[in-house]
């Protein structure tokens, strides 16, 4: 009862400021898009070549593409890879694509794996054919450009909704709300529930409405389930909303609030596997063990990229939901700053 | 006359500052009992103790024989803060609405209850706008009505009237009144020198100590004055 009469105020008052409803929601898609315009280089049209490649593949293949495949034979792949006529030559080897990428344009590499993801997807039921990818220049693995995307759906949602939640709480405190609601007979854990439930209802929504248009209108890398990618950004939404609401017991005003980002947002971001971390030293790898990000980001990839289930990925979210009840418990103890019981 | 709060040995810092010296008061039942004292005496700081919502650094507190803090005392206390604590996105009903849930009245009950408040301080015209538009005066009135539905035992009223004019301030006191006639004990702080007339007893307090507590008349009588601030005076030289 007391769970729902907060739960219920705090959907009336965030649905009457239309100015922090529209932050949390509109901001990172405004972000995300202006990211991938610059990122995303335009819709690159790539030219691919071909050799023996079954029929149906072609077929489906030619119909992921705007310009004409090509046909060549590795040699004269080679040539045209140096002259920079073609972005990429797939052949069958082992009955399985062997994709071979020019490599040296990390959008141009995306592009090709994009449409070829998408063709062959549609003739193997069972993901577990799946090409192998090597690049002509450049490195053999994924690159920055195809992890980029999922960390930084995770990182906006992680980010906005870090700001609205802690500075929203934060206000209960210096208005004096929090110790008028603590003057009476409800319970800690009772506010911090209702605290996470009402504003749950607008991260869920924010969360699809960001992961839809990250995926159906920019187009994001994204060969995992929909719904599954929504249950892990949600997830890492309520982790960043219970992490906000803790650190903002610590926040004075609105400016404390935002000297959070630089100590708390960024280095999530760094650590997260936008960049790759194994070259980094010891001491920073161990640091982005603590980031709830970091399992966020891996999960996110691990879904969009590689396609897997919520199930292969359990440990990470389990590591997410652990540190969202940690910070949860600890919002409660921290409520006792105000009232003992 | 039997006892409703008793605060013994009470004692506070912030910091290295001594807000709270040794304090030593018992509130009776059904009395208005006042705490008197400039702006920065510590009478808010002591009155959110007996709430329960600030742990002093020694000494205890009771109310009805049960030690503070206690949930099920928080039940039968209302407290209007010195701030108002109101939600300004929510209307003046929702607001009240929402603290009359917390406190655990039923739909029908609720209503019934927030009708009453709203007409005591006089906002019944005024239910549906949203706080963020009221007056200080109204958000003050609200505030005092957010703590009067639940029917409490004790109600602790931090400077309740401030930036309330005059004649809207009479029908409040004319309404304490009748609460403390129905049983209820009120505990209020003011700077104001005619409000604390008003109080049975009356608490005066400098720098964190209790330099007198008696009746408005006592008080002036001991001092041979014949206002409340004259007394303060005096009784505030005596003690240095
Ligand atoms: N949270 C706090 N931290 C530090 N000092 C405080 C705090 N609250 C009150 N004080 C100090 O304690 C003293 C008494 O404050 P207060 O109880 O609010 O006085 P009053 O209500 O009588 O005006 C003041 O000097 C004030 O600065
Ligand atoms: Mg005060």
């Amino acid at each position: 009862m007391n769970v729902g009469a907060v739960v219920t105020r705090i959907v009336k008052q965030f649905l009457r400021d239309k100015r922090s409803l529209a932050l949390l929601v509109i901001a990172p898609i405004l972000v995300l898009t202006l990211i991938w315009l610059v990122l995303d280089g335009n819709d690159y049209e790539p030219k691919i070549a071909v050799n023996n490649l079954p029929a149906p593949m072609e077929e489906s293949l030619q119909a992921e593409l705007e310009k004409d495949i090509v046909y060549m034979t590795e040699e004269e792949a080679v040539d045209a890879f140096q002259d920079g006529e073609i972005d990429a030559f797939i052949s069958i080897a082992d009955r399985k694509p062997n994709i071979l990428l020019e490599g040296s344009d990390a959008s141009v590499n995306g592009a090709v794996l994009q449409s070829v993801q998408t063709a062959f997807s549609s003739l193997y039921e069972d993901m577990s054919v799946q090409p192998t990818i090597n690049y002509y220049y450049g490195s053999n693995d994924l690159n920055l450009f195809d992890q980029v995307g999922s960390v930084l759906i995770g990182f906006f949602v992680f980010f906005f909704v870090f700001i609205i939640g802690g500075i929203s709480f934060l206000r209960e405190r210096t208005q004096g709300t929090m110790e008028k609601l603590l003057s009476t007979p409800i319970k800690r854990w009772e506010v911090v529930t209702g605290y996470l439930l009402g504003f749950g209802l607008f991260t869920v929504i924010q969360s699809l409405l960001i992961v839809a248009y990250s995926v159906y209108v920019l187009d994001v890398w994204m060969v995992g389930d929909f719904w599954q990618l929504l249950v892990v950004t949600f997830l890492l939404a309520i982790t960043a909303l219970t992490l906000a609401t803790l650190l903002s017991a610590f926040a004075n005003n609105e400016f404390q609030i935002m000297q959070f980002i630089p100590l708390v947002i960024v280095p999530q971001v760094f650590f997260s596997g936008m960049f790759n971390l194994e070259t980094l030293a010891v001491w920073l790898q161990v640091l982005s063990k603590f980031m709830p990000l970091t399992y966020g980001a891996d999960a996110m990839q691990q879904i969009m990229i590689k396609g897997k289930d919520l199930w292969d990925i359990w440990p990470d979210l389990l590591i997410i939901i652990g540190f969202a009840v940690l910070f949860f418990v600890l919002n409660i103890v921290a409520l006792k700053k105000h009232r003992k019981l | 006359m039997s006892t409703m709060v008793e605060m013994k040995a009470i004692s506070h810092s912030f910091g290295k500052e001594k807000v709270l010296k040794d304090i030593q008061l018992s509130v009776n039942k059904g009395e208005i009992f006042g705490l008197l004292g400039p702006s920065g005496a510590g009478k808010t700081t002591l009155v959110k103790m007996i709430v329960g919502i600030l742990e002093s650094n020694q000494g205890e507190i009771f109310i009805d024989n049960e030690r503070v803090p206690s949930l099920d005392l928080l039940k039968a206390i209302g407290y209007m803060a010195q701030s108002d604590a109101l939600y300004h996105e929510l209307s003046a009903k929702e607001n009240l609405n929402f603290f009359a849930t917390i406190y655990g009245l039923q739909k029908v009950e609720r209503k019934k209850a927030i009708e009453k408040v709203l007409e005591i301080v006089d906002l019944t015209d005024h239910m549906n706008k949203v706080v963020r538009n009221f007056s200080g005066g109204m958000k003050r009135r609200l505030s005092l009505a957010a703590s009067l539905m639940h029917h409490p035992k004790l109600l602790i009223l931090d400077e309740p009237t401030v930036g309330i004019d005059p004649v809207l301030r009479q029908s409040i006191w004319d309404e304490l009144k009748k609460l403390k006639n129905n049983g209820m004990t009120i505990i209020i702080t003011t700077h104001v020198m005619d409000e604390a007339e008003k109080c049975d007893r009356l608490a005066l307090l400098r720098d964190g100590n209790i330099i007198a507590c008696d009746s408005p008349e006592s008080l002036k009588e001991k001092q041979g004055v014949s206002t409340i601030e004259e007394a303060f005076l005096a009784f505030g030289g005596r003690k240095g």
